[in-house]
């Protein structure tokens, strides 16, 4: 390489610089520094304070029935207020399997809107269908508790639950008579209910997608569904995941549509035809009038152990997130 | 100079006049007797403009639990204390019945339009879960005539505590041995079969949606409603159907059994008497025995024995059955014992 016959390109000496500020020896500049650092402080501190509080209440408050029932209140099935005998094992069972059912419902469907809006709808149609989807979840609880109860509960009845039976009544999913009221009912409000918040953050991510990904899969020969299947999905599945954990936090949460629908039986059972309940419903079907201590303490042990369940999932999700996200580029960037 | 004498001539508009002293009493509790206590409260703020009151329906538990504690002034339950929780706050409560509730039992059977009617130990067997179908014999026993169709009988009770529920639990615990023993009386209990809704709304709703549901209602709902509300047997023999003048009767007819000394914690279900409606109950205002303030008892006082009195006219147009008369003296004797820093109460509050 020849070299060219040019003068060296004159350069400021590092010395004229001023030196570059150390952080550190920033910190004790004044007071009023000092004090904006202690506010912020004490405001991020706040949060897990009041965590930590909600956490102590409830323990306080459920102390009672913990000492009395011990680990059995998680397996035994039986809830007396008369007797004073209470286990928590229906509501337990009936959350999960609630919110796991309605997930299984949603996220499909939640996804195919999610990538329909993304990749596919054209361009006039995306804004229009966004909005609808967002306003689902606009919509009260207790306004879909009452759809539920004048629309969907005869709908299933005559149209959904007999061709049901006929395909899979041979299964103990879809067993006994059924009188509307059911977990089934409850699982698939549950599903329309978190629908809006799985799309809505799943179409963001989905969004967020550099395009050279999708150029990449097409240069490659993919067509544009297997260019989002291939290239653009696994890139977001991080946002993803958290998108659908979003929605599974909802589910175990709610409280006011479900307790309409599902039948507030204290029962387990294969059946998704037969009526059940969750831990939200039973709190706010009994809190108001359980008039013994010992009843109330129950309810409170059932907030608590709802507490940890969704701390439990939370701490789940972050871990799903963080080893899958570790592969791609916007692992770092997804959180 | 303006702006401060503006300033000064609006802060004088504002200082508050003083006017006539008011009395503030606060109460909580049950929720069945709402309305007629928002409505007794708004008739005699009108006429007594220096007594305020204050009414929140929380609940019978949250309305105990808040007078045991002295948050409030007077409690309000569907349920009479249980001896332990009396003797938590060393006995210093009075019930005082206000109104009559009882409890209808609805259905919906399609094609069928005339009234059911049942028997205790039907009405018992139906919610143990022993009579499963319409078309039982012992249904048609006791409905004759009336074509039952072969469907489930779908049992609808309530899914939250409620007095409602503690009158239907308490009258089957007193016609079903099995009952009483399986799974007794209370405001929440261990339901053997059935569907549960939230509130009267929410069995009603069920009722209304489930072809061949039984479910349990307030009668005042029902009434409101129009529900049909089946008629069932009293102890007599009778089949009564619910209304004000048949519930009005059962508290009557309980008078026997009850004695003029009587602390009214009594349950006024299954009672004798050839025109009582087998299931109804009294709802109760807890009040202390010893207040500390005289003023606000007296003026709580007055406020129970008008209610007791000029109110009950008010009951029947919002659904509430009203107190029999003769109830009065047994009423006034218990509010006589009322007192203030040792003087009772009772001869300045009658007017």
């Amino acid at each position: 390489m020849t070299a060219l016959p040019l003068e060296p390109l004159p350069v400021a000496p590092e010395a004229a610089l001023p030196p570059a500020p150390r952080w550190r020896g920033l910190r004790e500049v004044n007071a009023g520094d000092r004090l904006y650092r202690a506010a912020l402080t004490g405001v991020a501190l706040l949060l897990p304070a009041l965590l930590a509080a909600l956490a102590g209440g409830l323990l306080a408050s459920a102390w009672p029935a913990l000492r009395r029932f011990g680990p059995r209140f998680l397996w035994t099935s039986v809830w007396d207020p008369v007797a004073g005998v209470f286990g928590a094992a229906p509501m337990i069972v009936g959350t999960l399997a609630s919110s796991l059912l309605a997930l299984v419902l949603a996220v499909p469907l939640a996804l195919g809107v999610a990538i329909f809006l993304a990749e596919f709808a054209p361009r006039w149609l995306r804004q229009p269908v966004a909005f609808l989807v967002e306003l689902l979840a606009a919509i009260p609880s207790v306004v879909y508790g009452l759809w539920g109860v004048f629309v969907l509960i005869p709908l299933l009845r005559s149209y959904a639950v007999p061709p049901l039976r006929a395909a899979l009544g041979w299964t103990p999913f879809v067993q006994g008579a059924f009188y509307g009221s059911s977990l089934l009912a409850g699982a698939i409000i549950l599903a329309v209910m978190i629908v809006p918040y799985i799309a809505a953050v799943s179409r963001e991510v989905l969004l967020a997608v550099p395009p050279s990904q999708r150029e990449a899969a097409v240069a490659l020969g993919a067509t544009r569904w297997e260019a989002v299947w291939t290239a653009v999905i696994p890139y977001g599945r991080a946002g993803l995941i958290g998108a659908t954990i979003l929605g599974l936090g909802r589910a175990l949460g709610e409280t006011m549509a479900v307790t309409m629908v599902i039948g507030n039986r204290h029962d387990i059972g294969w059946s998704l035809l037969q009526p059940a309940y969750t831990m939200a419903a039973a709190i706010a079907n009994e809190f108001s009038e359980a008039t013994t201590n010992l009843h109330l303490s129950a309810l409170f042990e059932v907030g608590l152990v709802l507490f940890v369940i969704t701390l439990a999932v939370n701490a789940f999700a972050r871990l799903l997130i963080w080893r899958v996200a570790r592969g791609t580029a916007a692992g770092s960037r997804a959180l | 100079m303006k702006p401060v004498a503006l300033l000064v001539l609006t802060a004088a508009l504002l200082v508050p006049r003083p006017g006539p002293a008011q009395t503030t009493l606060t109460g909580a509790g049950a929720t069945f007797p709402n309305i007629i206590y928002q409505d007794w409260i708004l008739t005699y703020n009108k006429a007594h403009p220096d007594v305020r009151l204050n009414y929140q329906s929380i609940g019978s538990g949250g309305g105990i639990r808040q007078f045991s504690d002295g948050t409030v002034d007077f409690g309000a339950s569907d349920a009479p204390m249980t001896d332990s929780a009396i003797a938590a706050i060393g006995g210093n409560v009075l019930h005082i019945p206000t109104v009559l509730g009882g409890d209808v039992a609805t259905y919906n059977l399609p094609g069928v339009t005339a009234t059911l009617r049942f028997t205790p130990d039907l009405l018992a067997d139906i919610f143990l879960g022993r009579v499963t179908k319409w078309s039982d014999a012992r249904v048609a026993a006791v409905n004759p005539g009336v074509r039952l169709p072969d469907q489930d009988i779908v049992v609808v009770h309530r899914s939250d505590g409620s007095g409602t529920t503690f009158i239907w639990t308490d009258y089957l615990s007193k016609v079903s041995p099995e009952w009483a023993q399986r799974v007794g009386r209370g405001t929440s209990v261990n339901w053997p079969v059935g569907l549960g809704g939230k509130g009267n709304e929410g069995v009603t709703a069920l009722v209304k949606q489930t072809p061949g549901a039984l479910g349990y209602v307030e009668l005042g709902y029902a009434l409101a409603n129009g529900l049909p509300a089946a008629s069932i047997r009293n102890k007599a023999g009778t089949f009564v159907a619910p209304t004000l003048e048949s519930i009005t009767a059962a508290a009557a007819s309980a008078m026997r059994a009850m004695g003029p000394n009587t602390d009214f914690r009594v349950s006024i279900t299954d009672p004798e008497g050839a025109r009582a409606y087998p299931i109804a109950s009294f709802t109760w205002l807890l009040l202390h025995r010893q207040y500390r303030d005289a003023e606000k008892a007296r003026a709580l006082v007055a406020f129970v024995w008008w209610a007791v009195t000029d109110g009950q006219a008010r009951a029947g147009p919002l659904g509430y059955a009203p107190l029999p008369r003769e109830l009065r003296p047994w009423i006034e004797a218990q509010l006589k014992a009322i007192t203030a820093d040792g003087k009772p109460v009772w001869p300045t509050a009658a007017r």
